[in-house]
């Protein structure tokens, strides 16, 4: 199930200030990382309950070993479409912010990339409004795009709400 | 050695080591106040401590010490190196006397005026004498070799004498006791022998040296710090919460694996593991116990040292004090009992000491000698409660007025458009004291800050009550979030919930077709049970989990909640058991929702969130018309004050009227058509019965067709139809009747959701319909065709029970007279009334019900009378309670039947006797 390679097993020379290693996710195809160190679990579909009166983005509550995770659905977050007709159940990474543990539904979950500084940019300005507030910037890959996410503020449900 | 000193040697040998190590980053940052008034509060808890345990040398330094620090703390002394070098010395004495006193259980002989006399001169802002500036201060024994100690020596200023020094060592047992026979010169030679004696020996000669070579600044502390592990400290093991709540986590998913494993082994009956397993469940089940027990602690552990410190306060002061303790076996989580511990004993200290009057002002005021201090832990709705009544002489309000303007709290202007309650919660800021004079025990203005600090840091509150001349009550609330709760698991949309079980009154099922039916009111669900209307929250509107089912279920589950005195029913799909859930909160992005007070882990592996009945009775309220903004504000304004369920109607005109919902058995609408005429007065055939109807007043009519609403109040085979226009609402509200009229049938007017109501005698309209409504109850009466009739004392602060009851008890035959509070009773009987019976209310400001009661059984002259207890809380535990404290039965509120049933066996019986 855990498919992150450990930092500590990659030469010193490849974890450089020039690379990052990014966890890889897709939501409808589109590819987004997030810092590897952030990354407690990855876990296949799970049983949500649901929480009545949470805010929309918030997908419910799961029991990730004994600790209830708050599950939070990306898709919603971004301001996506529910998926229709799901073939396959999602998979969800599981993000640790200030102790609390917070569960990221997306589609699936891909590899981890060793991405270098050099193909990093900024946020292009024509990104939607939503997008460009969740994703620090952009990485170009070979044939796709990785932007990454800001999982600060993308568990921040607060502060974009009011 | 005994319970209270130990714990007294571990508490002070923790906040010594704080205190070493706060003082000296004050010397480094001598305007964080934050350091200060932390050092502040260890010192005077210390002293206070003290005090109590009767250690007057300890109490001495310390209270020296202390007005140094409060010189500091008004910013009338500089923090400087040689204050802070003198303060810690007095700390170094402290210590010195401590680890005597844990070994001998007493005090070490000697005074420690010379230390006191520079605490002093220092804290009169004079240097200190030149000789103890020259040589610094603190208790410097010379660093001795043993025999040399004895040697002559002139003792300097704040030293130790050589004659003191000399009965401490020989009071120690030092190896010398353990390892016969002792050269004395071994001592010198194993500075390192691992015995706690020895080293506390050999700490001082290091302190001493240290003091004056590094002028007493870090070194001293640290050094002596190591020396002082106290013996008794090391008996027992503080473990931190987090590691218990760890462990606890862990239980609980190795009692879910264990439910796991049992579940596939079930089915087998022959299969091999179902021994080892068996031993698995019986090992992880007592594991979980005992993992649990670790945290919960009766609160009786936390007063166990009041009662001590009561009496020798009561010596001290010269008070006769009496202290109830009910409810100890409360259990309350470890972690949260450590916490209310010191702000507990501060506040019945603070009643002891400020709160109860002396004898003689008592006996003027007219008040028994014996001055009372109740503590109440008890709980409700998921909380802990924890009540502190006194019944002395209350908060001085003109003093803690000239106190605010004068510390520049707030201006006269400013306090005149406050209510007294407001006024009165300045004294739990810091700094604030009224006491007039600065004695050992308190008045320094260090308490309530403290206990409000304390109980906040939990995420209770306080709350503060207190009538000049009747005495005082605290009520702390606690959250019982750390703590497992036993929970009701219900379902409700496809999703399952739990409920507490604490706040779960009882379940009822109901059918389209059984006598329980939910009926609507303007929308508004309600649910007859046994003649009462009860008001209904459908859980799926509540948590939007999707339109209320539009085609009727077949069956639905009531859930009876209780919040306070308000009953309400949580309408869901399904019932499930009961389940031991540990209570977890919620993250931090769903705190906001206030219909959810955490969520939990169930045996299934499954989360569920867990409904706080406070927040769904405050949802509620909020539908019933009022809004949010304004049942808080009314809620605050008006707490503590009994709230009742008001039906609200319209009859013979606009205005609005209303009646206790508990009063009404049922709402009927009948057929315009099937009125009959009785003796020129309309009747109505209803359940086999004739049913007059009654007008509210002469410009109300029956309507010409159609449908009539009308309010059924049933008593025995009898029922009464009051004609209304229209219901308008059922209110959740305090019922004050603000204007009180002399017409008949009209209590009074009140405000009611924000809008003035009639509150309308249902009792006038009841006799108006049958003369002898009340006749069953006198027929039966033993006394009924007598003259003299019997009299009855009612107790109620309710005005509106007051004028419910008393037309009510005077028709069956009593004579009354109502009073509306425990003293105002208690003062008919100095003046030597009597009475046949007494009925009493329970929760009442000032004196409740139960110390009423008490009072009455605790004097000759009252002692026979029989008391009823009249309550809105009718449970088992209440009922028990009552019995107790000499309450001869128990009747639930509006349960006018057995109220005279009641009375009348027992006045029989009395009269009889």
């Amino acid at each position: 199930m855990n498919q992150l390679v450990p930092a500590g097993k990659r030469s010193l020379a490849e974890v450089s200030a020039e690379t990052q290693d990014y966890v890889t996710m897709f939501i409808d195809g589109q590819m987004f990382g997030i810092p590897v160190l952030t990354v407690q679990d990855v876990l296949g579909p799970q049983k949500v309950t649901r929480i009545p009166l949470a805010p929309r983005e918030v997908a419910g509550s799961l029991n990730l070993r004994g600790r209830i995770v708050t599950a939070i659905d990306v898709r919603r977050r971004l301001g996506l479409k529910d998926r229709e007709g799901v073939t396959k159940p999602g998979m969800s990474v599981v993000v640790d912010m200030n102790g609390e543990l917070y569960s990221l539904l997306i589609d699936s979950v891909g590899e981890v990339l060793s991405l270098r500084s050099a193909s990093f940019e900024r946020n292009p300005p024509t990104l939607d409004a939503l997008w460009r507030e969740f994703s620090t910037g952009i990485y170009r890959l070979d044939g796709k795009l990785l932007v990454v996410l800001d999982v600060q503020r993308l568990l921040d449900l607060g502060r974009s709400e009011s | 050695m005994d319970d209270l000193l130990s714990e007294f040697l571990t508490e002070t040998s923790e906040s010594i080591s704080v205190l070493d190590v706060a003082l000296v980053n004050l010397e480094q940052n001598p305007n964080d106040r934050e350091i200060l008034q932390n050092i502040f509060r260890l010192v005077h808890t210390i002293k206070g401590t003290c005090g109590f345990l009767g250690l007057p040398r300890l109490e001495a330094v310390a209270h020296s010490a202390e007005n140094v620090l409060g010189k500091f703390r008004d910013g009338e002394l500089e923090v400087g190196a040689q204050a802070v070098t003198l303060i810690l010395g007095s700390i170094d004495r402290i210590k010195l006397i401590l680890s005597h006193l844990e070994q001998h259980e007493a005090e070490p002989e000697g005074n420690d005026q010379d230390l006191i006399v520079q605490l002093n001169a220092m804290a009169e802002g004079k240097a200190p004498p030149a000789a103890a500036a020259a040589a610094p201060p603190p208790p410097p024994p010379p660093p001795p070799p043993p025999q040399a100690s004895v040697s002559k020596k002139e003792p300097l200023p704040g030293e130790l004498s050589d004659e003191e020094l000399q009965r401490i060592f020989d009071a120690t047992p030092g190896p010398a006791d353990m390892a016969p026979p002792p050269p004395p010169a071994q001592e010198q030679s194993q500075p390192a022998h691992p015995s706690e004696p020895h080293e506390t020996k050999a700490g001082l000669p290091a302190s001493a040296a240290g003091l004056p070579a590094t002028q007493g600044e870090s070194k001293a502390p640290a050094m002596s710090g190591d020396a002082k592990e106290s013996a008794v400290a090391a008996q027992t093991i503080r473990v931190n919460v987090e590691l218990l709540e760890n462990l606890m986590t862990l239980v609980s998913e190795l009692v879910l694996t264990r439910n796991q494993l049992l579940q596939m082994v079930r089915g087998r009956d022959d299969s091999e593991f179902s021994a080892p397993l068996q031993r698995l469940s019986h090992i992880t089940t007592d594991l979980q116990e005992g993992v649990m027990k670790t945290r919960m602690q009766p609160i009786g552990n936390a007063w166990a040292k009041l009662p001590r410190i009561v009496r020798d306060l009561s010596v001290e002061t010269g008070k006769k004090i009496d202290l109830q303790m009910i409810g100890a076996e409360t259990e309350l989580d470890r972690q949260v009992l450590e916490l209310i511990k010191d702000p507990l004993t501060h506040m019945v200290r603070n009643s002891a000491d400020h709160g109860l009057e002396g004898t003689e002002d008592r006996k003027k005021a007219g008040k028994p000698e014996l001055g009372k201090i109740v503590l109440n832990a008890y709980h409700e709705g998921g909380h802990i409660i924890i009540e502190i009544n006194d019944d002395g002489r209350g908060l001085n309000m003109g003093r803690i007025r000239t106190k605010i303007v004068q510390n520049g709290l707030a201006s006269e202007a400013e306090l005149d458009s406050m209510s007294d309650q407001q006024i009165q919660q300045y004294i739990f800021k810091a700094g604030f004291s009224t006491a007039e004079k600065v004695t050992s025990v308190s008045g320094r203005g260090v308490g309530m800050d403290v206990v409000r600090t304390n109980i906040e840091k939990i995420g209770g509150t306080i709350e503060l009550k207190s009538v000049e001349g009747k005495g005082t009550n605290f009520t702390i609330k606690i959250p019982l979030t750390l703590a497992i709760v036993s929970a009701l698991i219900v379902e409700c949309g496809g999703e399952r919930f739990a409920i507490p079980q604490i706040s779960v009154l009882e379940l009822v099922r109901t059918t389209g077709t059984s006598e329980n039916a939910i009926e609507m009111i303007n929308n508004a669900p309600v649910l007859r049970l046994r003649d009462r209307l009860l008001p209904l929250v459908s859980l799926k509107t509540l948590l939007k989990l999707g339109k209320p089912d539009d085609e009727k279920l077949e069956e639905t589950f009531i859930v009876v909640a209780q919040v306070g005195t308000y009953s309400f029913g949580i309408v869901v799909d399904r019932v499930f058991d009961t389940e031991e859930i540990v209570v977890k909160p919620v993250a931090p992005i769903l705190r906001n929702i206030t219909m959810f007070s955490g969520n939990t882990i169930l045996g299934d592996g499954s989360v569920i969130m867990i409904l706080d009945p406070n927040g769904i009775a405050a949802a509620t309220g909020a539908m019933a018309g009022s809004s949010q903004a304004a049942e808080q504000a009314h809620l605050k304004d008006m707490h503590g004050e009994e709230k009742t369920s008001l039906l609200v109607f319209r009859a013979g005109g606009e205005d609005l009227k209303a009646v206790p919902l508990a009063l009404v058995a049922r709402l009927e609408e009948i057929d315009v058509g099937a009125v009959e005429q009785s003796h020129g007065k309309p009747v109505v055939q209803y359940r086999g019965h004739l049913m007059p109807l009654i007008m509210v007043n002469e410009r109300c009519q029956l309507q010409t067709e159609g449908r009539q609403a009308v309010l059924v109040f049933s008593d025995h085979e009898r029922s009464m139809g009051l004609v209304v226009d229209e219901i308008v609402d059922i209110v959740e509200d305090v019922l004050k009747v603000e204007i009180t009229v002399a017409q008949p049938g009209l209590i009074g007017t009140a405000v009611i959701a924000g809008r003035a109501t009639d509150v309308i005698d249902a009792g006038f309209y009841l006799t108006q319909a049958f003369g002898d409504w009340f006749g069953v109850a006198k027929e039966t009466s033993a006394f009924g065709e007598e003259g003299a009739s019997k009299r009855i004392l009612l107790v109620d602060d309710s005005l509106f029970f007051r004028n419910l009851l008393t037309p009510l008890l005077s028709v069956a035959g009593f004579e009354v007279t109502a009073v509306e509070a425990v003293d105002k009773a208690l003062q008919l009987r100095e003046q030597g009334y009597t009475f046949d019976a007494i009925i009493s209310d329970i929760e009442m400001p000032g004196l409740n019900g139960f110390q009423f009661a008490e009072a009455v059984r605790g004097d000759a002259r009252w002692m026979t009378i029989p008391m009823i207890a009249l309550s809105s809380h009718a449970t088992e535990k209440d009922f028990e309670r009552g019995r107790k404290v000499g309450f001869n039965d128990y009747v639930a509120k509006f349960d006018r039947d057995a109220l005279l049933e009641t009375l009348n066996q027992i006045v029989t019986l009395g009269g009889a006797a």
